[in-house]
């Protein structure tokens, strides 16, 4: 049954949504309405769009905000802090071990082949020891929740994670339309993100630098599809928001061109993928990048965040092993569970998936933004037949998960409230410590009945609130 | 500051001052075109001269109000067309949106689909309306960054980049319409008269501000005078090269260190100040006009060169 995180099941409403509750029947539905479209006009000048790979039409588009916030009270949280937190230091700790001695390879726990074969493992780093020790800096962790006290981990973003700047315009926009909602002092404020992350950047800064370390942030440019998130954290940041073109190496340091001549850079946020950072370390043929950046790094003479190679920790099939990463690396009992998860790969996995495909989700090791993936149910019996060649072709490069039953938040629907699935992603910042303010993007499905999410297939944002008790 | 943000400040400038002048330009063409004679001087064709688009004009005969629009101010093809300017001031100022104000990045980001899939017919029936929303776009982000933007030296690139475009303007103008200035040969197309002249300063909006410096009469010498030397008026080259020369001053306090373009605009700067006095009327309109041009190409070269753009 799906759990309905407004109401208990006798259908009184949880307390925590008490005061969500009493404005929506104070304001109605009308009134919700008529702010969702100042709220909607207000996003759009200030230019909030999401631009969606490979669908044609408008590249800037406003991905929908809906007006109802999703709500935790201060007890799950504190459950979802700590798991989130114990996450992100065992993924960390496993990209060290892998880089190094693997020593949870030589204990057997997970099999070779799926590190070292991985296509985001860089040999290049091997060896190599990052400040800190930190490879991934900002850990988004992808949480649904399928009952009052389930909450499972549907995947790990180790790269270079998203949505951010949704959770912190989300709380802006809720705080200047609705000041009332916020003046109790219910809710837990979230805009120390950007302050937090430029400490954390600062933190990791190379051993060699002993000024107040110049960081930038290192975008494609801006037909980027998070070019609004780039700009918006780099202002917020008060860094440089540069692109590859803006930045060259020389002697082992990398500097920036500026209007008074070239000036060093300490540290790089990178919002760029691996493959596309130097062309002399990895795609010999991209044109974006900046030569010799890898070595500059690897000489100690620039931090990159996250770190070359960071991808290996979130990829889909590793996924499966993290809460033994939790165990090995921490000894503790993971606090968030794990979606039971066959691997295509495996043959007694290939064999339970291709009977079951029309019951489960199947997403490709890969794949990521909801793409490539086929949720069974919902399926034509032809689309599921489609995809099970897709796996016999190459198993390896799927994995397949039960069909969960996310719960439902309150959402704006055209003449009532209704229940939508959503998900939940916080932002985990790893430093010298580790930092993780009370709220996160919470993303919802806003066709009924859908469980795709992701803002590339139509789903929503909306505001996130922490209860302070 | 990075210099890619400094070069798109400068050309976000460029590209917007170019749509308004573009703007004024066409309005100017069609208070000719309604005066006696005009289709035997094909005055449309002097406006799509001015701005260097003829090529874009393909047919023979002369040309239409309907082409002028069609070619600059909606065709996404022409990349100095009302339409693509826009697009274009939009792009630069959104690859350094973090150094533009709130303000700044709405009347820009308003301002830049507004010609997609417009329609040639509708066009041309609304163009008061729509030239008058050209320029009121451009004022309002004016106006936002004359009383939001932070004084720092991507303002002082963004005002030179502006300051060039708009002497650039004045000079193409009187590159293509002097003729109807010269005092003594015969001039293609009949008869000079007042309307000529003053269709010079009605395209650059100075013909209140001409009568309130020079009186009621028009003369040739006296409009050479305003539109290149006088410094007072917005749209003449020496209060653009004014305008430059101060903001280039103040990179250089700013960075300490004085470039070849200093040294250029100190030059343009000086030619225009010998010519006060009607001088620069007798020394010959026509090459002091092409003298600027190639001295304001060169400053914004040297810019770019001594920026690292």
């Amino acid at each position: 049954m799906t759990f309905s995180e407004m109401h208990e099941q006798d259908g009184t409403i949880r307390s925590c949504y008490a005061e969500v509750k009493r404005w929506i029947d104070e304001t109605g539905i009308d009134g919700l309405h008529g702010r969702m479209d100042e709220a909607e006009a207000i996003f759009r000048r200030i230019g909030i769009t999401f631009a969606v790979y490979g669908e044609g039409g408008d590249p800037e588009r406003l991905i929908p905000f809906d007006l109802l916030p999703r709500v935790f009270s201060r007890l799950e949280w504190e459950r979802l802090d700590k798991g989130i937190r114990q996450r992100a230091q065992a993924l960390n700790a496993f990209l060290y071990d892998a880089y190094h001695r693997a020593e949870i390879l030589r204990a057997g726990l997970i099999p070779q082949d799926l590190v070292y074969q991985n296509e985001a493992f860089r040999p290049e780093m091997i060896g190599f020891d990052p400040p800190g020790r930190v490879y991934s800096h900002i850990v988004g962790i992808d949480i649904v929740r399928t009952g009052p006290d389930q909450f499972e981990v549907l995947e790990d973003n180790c790269r270079t994670p998203s949505g951010v700047s949704y959770m912190l315009e989300n709380r802006e926009i809720m705080t200047r339309m609705f000041p009332g909602l916020f003046s109790k002092g219910l809710v837990t404020p979230v805009d120390d993100y950007p302050a937090l992350l430029l400490r954390t950047l600062k933190e990791v800064a190379p051993p060699a630098c002993k000024r107040d370390p110049v960081v930038v942030l290192l975008t494609p440019g801006s037909l980027n599809s998070a070019y609004y998130e780039h700009s918006f954290l780099a202002d917020l940041m008060g860094i440089e928001l540069v692109e590859p073109v803006d930045l060259f190496v020389d002697n082992d340091r990398v500097w920036m061109k500026t209007t008074t001549g070239p000036r060093a850079v300490d540290v790089i946020y990178r919002r760029i993928d691996d493959d596309y950072l130097d062309p002399l370390a990895f795609r010999p043929d991209s044109l974006l990048g900046v030569p010799g950046l890898f070595h500059a790094y690897r000489a100690g003479g620039v931090t990159l965040c996250s770190a070359p190679g960071a991808g290996l920790a979130d990829d889909k099939a590793i996924y499966v092993y993290v809460p033994e990463m939790i165990r090995f690396y921490l000894g503790e009992e993971p606090i968030l569970s794990n979606i039971p998860t066959w691997q295509c790969g495996t043959e007694s996995g290939l064999a339970y998936v291709l009977e079951h495909l029309g019951e489960l989700v199947a997403k490709e090791v890969h794949g990521s933004g909801g793409y490539g993936m086929l949720i069974g149910p919902q399926a034509t019996s032809e689309a599921v037949a489609a995809y099970a060649a897709r796996i016999r072709a190459n198993p390896g490069g799927f994995i397949a998960q039960p069909t969960l039953a996310l719960s439902t938040v309150p959402t704006l629907g055209e003449s009532a409230v209704v229940q939508r699935h959503a998900d939940f992603r916080p932002f985990c910042l790893v430093g010298s410590q580790m930092r993780l303010v009370a709220g996160g993007l919470t993303r919802v499905a806003l066709t009924e009945g859908s469980l795709v999410v992701n803002s590339s297939q139509g789903g929503g944002v909306k505001d996130t609130w922490v209860l302070r008790n | 500051m990075l210099s890619r943000t400094a070069a798109n400040l400068f050309w976000m400038a460029r590209h917007l001052e170019r749509a308004e002048s573009t703007a004024r330009l066409i309005t100017m063409g069609q208070r000719m075109a309604v005066l006696p004679g005009s289709a035997y001087r094909d005055e449309w064709r002097s406006v799509l001269r001015v701005t260097g688009c003829e090529p874009f004009h393909t047919r023979s005969g002369p040309v239409t109000e309907a082409d002028v629009v069609r070619i600059l101010l909606l065709d996404s093809e022409n990349p100095a067309s009302i339409h693509s300017c826009l697009v274009r001031a939009r792009a630069n100022g959104r690859s350094v949106r973090t150094k533009l104000t709130q303000e700044m990045w709405e009347a820009l980001n308003l301002s830049w689909r507004r010609f997609e899939g417009y329609g040639l017919d509708e066009a041309c029936q609304e163009l008061p309306a729509l030239i008058d929303w050209v320029k009121t776009r451009a004022s309002v982000f004016r106006g936002a960054a004359e009383t939001g933007m932070l004084r720092h030296e991507g303002h002082d690139f963004m005002r030179i980049g502006g300051a060039i475009e708009r002497a650039q303007m004045t000079l193409r103008l009187l590159d293509v319409k002097y003729y109807v200035l010269l005092p003594e040969t015969d001039v293609v197309g009949g008869g000079r008269d007042h309307y000529q002249w003053s269709s010079v300063l009605h395209a650059l909006s100075g013909i209140r501000a001409y009568h309130h410096v020079y009186g009621g009469t028009y003369s040739p010498a006296h409009i050479s005078d305003f539109l290149m030397v006088n410094r007072a008026f917005p749209r003449s080259v020496a209060y653009c090269v004014d305008q430059m020369r101060w903001h280039l001053e103040r990179l250089a306090q700013e960075h300490g260190v004085l470039a070849t373009c200093h040294k250029t605009v100190d030059e343009i700067f000086e030619f225009l100040l010998d010519g006060q006095d009607g001088a620069i009327f007798q020394r010959g309109l026509h090459e002091s006009v092409q003298q600027c041009l190639k001295l304001t190409n060169r400053l914004a070269n040297e810019i770019a060169e001594s920026y690292y753009f």
